[in-house]
């Protein structure tokens, strides 16, 4: 198996106002590996995958993020996608008039044009996308529905999966894709994860402010970011550590 | 966020207007350039009109001279009467054969698809070139049934009775400026006679064609959709681009006896040289239906407020329009539902989109008359904004004179957001790919509607006025 790399060194990003908000994050990602970034609210852990993603409101001002070695930091959005990168998004958009389906079989066209693969037929495509909602548990009918229009909120973060499923990204960033969760949905979307990971072993970023995410999915790496730095680093241990002590202990020392 | 410029370059010749080709055609006759008693009086000489016709365009071609220009709507100081051939002949005489129309028209409407569509999935077509309609057609076994397809101007010597009992009664002359012009100096359009009980199924549709520089076409259409019967009509229209205005001012008068319905759909895509001014009207007796499906994409300013006169008790209005508004474009369309009725309802739906300075506006009438109980009426407009530079407005009234009725009016201004781009970005579609995706999203519930082959067209056209640089 290839093995993919996301590198980030000291990377520093600031908004348009010239508010700092990434203060010198360095992590590296690689196939088959689970990292989670935990952290406290307004620490900057949505802001990372963002920048990664490319979002427009963020100016770098030092620092680098690789992706196999090639500098992804100028690229617009899009290039990064297709090279591999993911984004499951905090709060989905809803676009109107553009079935689930639809959308997902342009991404995924555009996606093996990239690499150079064929089209994938509509047929096989219909029959992975149902096989990945029936993962998730979600009805059929969400296929042909406008992407997010009317989902609740559980049934936008069960949709980020299942985009992620059919797209099978090399390196995925999902970002607090535990919040607004009831426990059963939690373990649904946790499982789909996992299933995820053991099909095509991607690198995962989780972002999550509550360890109870990671009862379902286990991460190898623990990052504790505040104030725009990772701040403590550790394996599955360090999660439970946070459970029973909070981030104040990490943070005032 | 910004396109690269190789990939703005190589989408800057798919933009490009399509439709925009010239053909080198000779008229046969040509009237000199500007509005007078002479040119009046020369086109019913040229279509050997009968007497009364005269009389009505003279009258007509007065009123329009009195009336003043309106003053609200879009900017139309610019137009210069005086500098428009108000009739123009390119041939002899009217073909319903394709061979017999004359090549360089033929290859027009080839590049356009026109003949291959007849064959396809048409009940009829019918096609004008400048002022005259060049070719006509209706399928036999509609012919059959006592259907009538002609130009207008046919249908004046064929069924004299018929056209003088109907034409001018729901749009007459003095209605507003733009009727006396083209009551005065009209020339082309259909004429349809759907007898009772009649479904004509397939589409009938017209298509027109502005060739000429500084032309004006001023087709008259005509329609009357008999008890019980069925009909859907649509028009396409396009024109090459000039750097000088044309004008294009089209009266269509629908009657829709008891029980009957009546699509019309258009698809304007027009070149950015015409001043698009039409007045479009119908009348519902008991229990009809009006559909006015309206696709506004071309043009520099279109004028148009499809109306549908509820008359008979329990009749049905519906609007649905979509105006797309690129650089230096007004769409200026809407809808006017008058319920003189009891027990009538209208349904009007309007979306805009507006890109790189373009301007859409959403200017609607909803009316109810006294003694018209249980009304029902509901109006949704929707604009999208791509721009910062793009501008919408909406302007709805109503004037409510019963008090047991129900008129819900709703609006919406969407802007294409930086995060939902970001989003569909973050799938690997580009931006033209996303903005257009987003596009093509909010126009579905209009397109749709539209058979199968022009919904495709208008999707092709729509990603088309989409690539280029957004906002």
């Amino acid at each position: 198996m290839n093995i993919n790399t996301l590198e980030i060194k000291n990377l520093h990003a600031k908004t348009e106002d010239g508010t700092k908000i990434l203060k010198g994050i360095s992590l590296t990602i690689k196939s088959g590996e689970i990292h989670a970034i935990m952290g406290p609210n307004g620490s900057g852990k949505s802001t990372l995958c963002k920048v990664l993603m490319g979002h427009p409101n963020y100016e770098i001002t030092e620092g680098s993020a690789t992706f196999n070695g090639k500098n992804i930091l100028d690229l617009p959005t899009n290039e990064r996608a297709k090279m591999g990168l993911f984004l499951g998004f905090q709060h989905p958009l809803e676009v109107q008039g553009v079935t689930l389906g639809n959308f997902l079989r342009l991404a995924k066209n555009i996606q093996l044009k990239a690499a150079g693969e064929e089209q994938i037929a509509p047929r096989e495509f219909i029959n992975a996308i149902k096989s990945h909602t029936a993962e998730l548990k979600m009805d059929d009918s969400f296929i042909n529905r406008s992407v997010n229009a009317g989902f609740s909120g559980g049934e936008k973060k069960r949709a980020e999966i299942v985009q992620m499923s059919m797209l099978k990204p090399k390196i995925a960033l999902l970002d607090e894709i535990d919040s607004g969760l009831d426990i059963d949905a939690l373990r649904t979307v946790a499982n789909g994860i996992n299933q995820n990971f053991e099909r095509y072993k991607p690198g995962i970023l989780l972002i999550t402010h509550y360890q109870r995410l990671l009862n379902y999915i286990t991460p190898q790496h623990i990052h504790i970011m505040h104030a725009g730095k990772i701040i403590k680093s550790g394996g599955a241990e360090l999660a439970i550590e946070l459970e029973s002590e909070g981030y104040d202990k990490f943070i005032n020392n | 966020m910004s396109v690269p410029t190789k990939t703005q370059d190589s989408l800057k010749e798919l933009s490009d207007y399509k439709f925009g080709f010239k053909t080198d055609s000779k008229a046969v006759y040509k009237s000199p350039k500007g509005l007078s008693e002479t040119v009046v009086r020369e086109i019913s000489k040229q279509k050997n009109e009968p007497e009364w016709m005269l009389e009505y365009r003279l009258k007509a071609l007065e009123i329009f001279n009195k009336k003043p220009m309106p003053t609200w709507g879009g900017n139309l100081g610019e137009i210069n009467f005086d500098n428009i051939h108000y009739y123009l002949r390119p041939q002899d005489r009217e073909k319903t054969n394709w061979d017999d129309v004359p090549d360089e028209i033929k290859d027009t409407f080839e590049k356009l698809g026109i003949p291959e569509a007849e064959r396809k999935f048409l009940a009829g077509s019918g096609a004008q070139f400048e002022s005259e309609v060049v070719y006509h057609s209706l399928h036999k076994d509609l012919a059959d049934k006592g259907v009538i397809f002609e130009s207008t101007d046919l249908a004046l010597q064929k069924y004299p009775e018929l056209f003088r009992q109907y034409f001018g009664r729901v749009i007459p002359a003095h209605d507003n400026k733009f009727s006396a012009l083209n009551s005065a100096v009209w020339s082309g359009g259909s004429f349809i006679y759907v007898p009772k009980g009649v479904d004509v199924g397939l589409p009938l549709q017209a298509y027109f064609r502005i060739n000429a520089e500084n032309m004006g076409q001023f087709e008259r259409t005509l329609i009357i959709v008999d008890e019980g019967a069925n009909l859907h009509y649509i028009e396409g229209c396009t024109a090459p681009s000039y750097s000088t205005e044309s004008l294009h001012s089209a009266v269509v008068e629908i009657i829709v006896k008891k029980g009957g319905r009546c699509q019309y759909s258009t698809i304007q895509n027009w070149s950015h040289n015409i001043y698009n001014l039409v007045t479009k009207r119908a009348f519902a007796y008991e229990d009809a239906e009006m559909f006015w499906l309206d696709c506004n994409i071309g043009s520099r300013l279109t004028m148009k407020y499809p109306a549908v006169y509820l008359l008979g008790r329990g009749a049905k209005g519906e609007i649905q329009s979509l105006a797309f508004s690129g650089k230096d474009q007004h769409q200026d369309a809407g809808a006017k539902v008058i319920h003189a009725a009891p027990d009538t309802t209208s349904k009007i739906i309007s979306k805009s989109i507006s890109k790189n300075g373009g301007r859409g506006t959403y200017r609607g009438l909803v009316k109810v008359n006294k003694g018209a109980v249980r009304v029902k009426s509901h109006v949704a407009c929707d604009a999208l904004l791509l721009d910062e530079q793009s501008r919408s407005d909406t302007y709805p009234t109503n004037q409510i004179e019963e008090s047991n009725v129900s008129v819900a009016h709703e609006a919406t201004v969407a802007k294409i957001g930086q995060e939902q781009l970001f989003y569909l970005m973050s799938r690997g579609l580009s931006e033209e790919e996303a903005a257009s995706t987003i596009v093509n999203g909010f126009a579905k519930p209009i397109i749709k509607q539209f058979p199968m082959e022009y919904a495709l067209e208008l999707n092709r056209l729509l990603e088309l006025e989409m690539t280029g640089s957004v906002g």
